[in-house]
């Protein structure tokens, strides 16, 4: 069976899982459309691999429902096994045998006979370009081969459904964007994929709609362009030659922007938002150079100025009020800045619109 | 053989985008394999193991070997007048023992395993669900075997000569590889329940030591007081132990036949259904 292209590949609703005391997933609803890539963002520690592992078959919900193209991911979890691939950060392969000895072993449980597993092993290990790996033990292998044995033995079978967990974790740039281009791939051929990701420049390359997802819950949702509409596209900063000028300064970027500008600390400095509310996450760019244009005009001096796109903390910070560190003791493995600390709070309001928006 | 040596720094080949989408375009999909089958990939997947980390064999080659010295010389003389014909009777009961001793490490290994990555795909599979453990008990038998020939081999040059033959000697060996198997159903059991690998060799080592030397392996149960021999003659390792050695000298010991495999099916039956549940809330 093919997906269907006009349905949805996962649907839930009030999905719940407890460990203990601790409310990993704590009501989540999502909707999923077949034939993209949908991205779910989130800090370590929100629910993401645990509702991941949830729609995989892999835990038993503790409350709510969900459905895998319409299977029910308890009462027909072996159709939904039958439809779906996952990868990540723990449902890797053996350790202990070689890439094509892995593959085989996949390949003949799906249901290949020796021969046709063999084969199509050889193939997968060609195009991923790890020909001259297949006989080493995968405990042997770099991050970014691991990354693509994982990868590979996913989609032995081409997957109706791809859960992708955190993919690049831990991978350096040049690795990364080479899994980005193996998703791009698969999505290309009507695989719908879910991928979980701390990183939203990640969610941004790769998905068209994205859920944020905190403490176990979906505090925002909607695509690219809206949730960065509630957020804001990214921040700009600028330095003043004169402080003295800053209050001037302040008005000009206020009217460009039409967003709320900040006083930085240091007396020559300015933050403001940019490409949030109307602007609707376009033309942040085009808006912050009128905005340069129009202080040029008037006559400031701008020493340094820099756009940003919002990180996951600024986002978190926008969407919750609180930064992703404060339920995080131990601290992430998040590469992102932790800057914009000071930054507003979207009021609920937005946020709402943008919900109601997503569900339309 | 690849002289490729993966790091970091190497420049890994590219990702074929064409070769990939080509691969892709594949949407059939091969019917689910039967639940032999399936259980079948997973015991050459634990041969391939083998394969590549031999030193495994150690517990089935020099602990055997061990045993039987151990014992021949140190019982030999008092029990029976000369180790050569204590040998006689211990040989059988020996290989039982030991082998039941060796199943122990299935529960380390199912432990050890469970917590990586690869046990996730292996249950997010659309196959028959116990084939997985049932292929590390089919890799398991392997190791049975070879530790039952290794200690037949040694018993052979001690002067070991069983009256029941080639024949006698394969129905017991077949018989404790199927008691074997059916046993070892209670270690995996502990190998999922348990949460550490230390945690499971101490449980498996309380149950295994009681349960092999209370039995007839070394001595005839006769000789014990009335409350012990209770235990000992209704014990499974008591009765694999008389069936096994009467198979191997010749004789049709049937109601120890049927005790042992009796004891077989009780195992399975009972810590089966208790591991696939463990197995599947993991």
């Amino acid at each position: 069976m093919s997906p269907q292209t006009s349905g949805l590949a996962i649907e839930t609703a009030g999905l719940v899982k407890t460990f203990g005391e601790t409310r990993a997933v704590d009501g989540v609803d999502l909707s999923v459309p077949a034939g993209t890539v949908y991205g779910v963002l989130g800090p370590n520690g929100a629910g993401k691999t645990t509702t991941v592992k949830m729609l995989a078959t892999l835990l038993r919900p503790d409350g709510g429902e969900a459905h895998v193209f319409g299977h029910d991911i308890v009462r027909e979890a072996d159709d939904v096994r039958s439809r779906v691939s996952l990868t990540g950060q723990y449902a890797s392969v053996d350790e202990d045998l070689t890439g094509a000895e892995n593959l085989v072993l996949l390949g003949r449980l799906l249901g290949h006979h020796k021969k046709a597993a063999r084969q199509r092993g050889e193939q997968l290990l060609e195009a991923f370009g790890l020909t001259e790996a297949a006989a080493k033990q995968v405990k042997h292998y770099s991050g970014g081969m691991r990354r693509r044995i994982d990868i590979a033995a996913s989609i032995l079978n081409t997957p109706d459904l791809l859960f992708l967990d955190e993919p690049t974790t831990g991978l350096d740039p040049r690795s990364r964007n080479q899994v980005w281009d193996i998703v791009r791939a698969v999505v290309a051929q009507g695989t719908t994929v879910l991928l979980t990701t701390q990183y939203l420049d990640e969610a941004d390359q790769l998905a068209s709609r994205i859920a944020v997802i905190d403490r176990g819950r979906v505090i925002a949702e909607g695509t690219k362009g809206e949730l960065k509409a509630s957020v804001g596209a990214g921040s700009v900063h600028l330095r003043l030659r004169d402080p003295a000028q800053r209050p001037q300064a302040e008005e000009v970027l206020r009217l460009a922007l039409d967003a709320e500008v900040q006083r930085e600390p240091d007396p020559v400095a300015l933050t403001a938002r940019v490409g949030g509310g109307a602007a609707g996450g376009r033309g942040a760019a085009e808006q912050a150079a009128r905005a340069l244009a129009e202080l040029t005009r008037v006559g400031i001096t701008v020493d340094d100025f820099s756009l940003g796109q919002p990180s996951l903390d600024e986002v978190f910070l926008a969407l919750t009020g609180h930064d992703t560190r404060t339920r995080d003791a131990q601290g992430t493995r998040d590469a992102q800045g932790t800057q914009g600390r000071q930054g507003h709070q979207v009021d609920d309001t937005e946020l709402h619109d943008t919900k109601g928006e997503a569900a339309a | 053989m690849s002289t490729v040596t993966p790091t970091e720094s190497k420049e890994l080949a590219p990702v074929s985008a064409e070769s990939l989408a080509a691969l892709l375009i594949a949407k059939e999909r091969p019917p689910r394999p039967s639940a032999l089958s399936a259980s079948v990939t997973f015991g050459w997947r634990a041969m391939l193991k083998i394969k590549h980390v031999p030193e495994q064999l150690f517990d089935v080659t020099v602990f055997p070997v061990m045993m039987v010295l151990m014992f021949t010389y140190l019982f030999g003389g008092a029990l029976a007048g000369s180790p050569r014909e204590y040998i006689q009777f211990l040989l059988p009961g020996i290989v039982v023992m030991s082998v039941v001793m060796i199943t122990m490490y299935t529960g380390v290994s199912v432990n050890t395993d469970i917590e990586k990555g690869v046990f996730d795909r292996f249950r997010s599979l659309p196959i028959w669900r116990p084939s997985t453990m049932v292929g590390y008990l089919l890799g398991d038998a392997l190791r049975y075997t070879i530790a039952s020939v290794v200690m037949l081999t040694v018993g052979l040059i001690l002067g070991y000569r069983p009256d029941g033959g080639v024949t006698g000697v394969l129905a017991g060996i077949a018989l404790l590889l199927v008691f074997s198997f059916a046993f070892s159903w209670i270690w995996t059991m502990f190998g999922l329940m348990l949460r550490t690998e230390k945690s499971v060799m101490g449980v498996s080592m309380m149950v295994i030591f009681p349960l092999t030397f209370l039995s007839n392996v070394f001595v005839d149960p006769r000789t014990m007081p009335g409350w012990l021999q209770a235990f000992v003659n209704n014990s499974p390792i008591t009765h694999l132990g008389s069936a096994v050695r009467g198979l191997m000298a010749g004789d049709w010991p049937t109601a120890e036949i049927a005790w042992s495999l009796g004891w077989s099916a009780l195992f399975v039956l009972v810590f089966g259904p208790i591991t696939m549940r463990l197995y599947n809330r993991k």
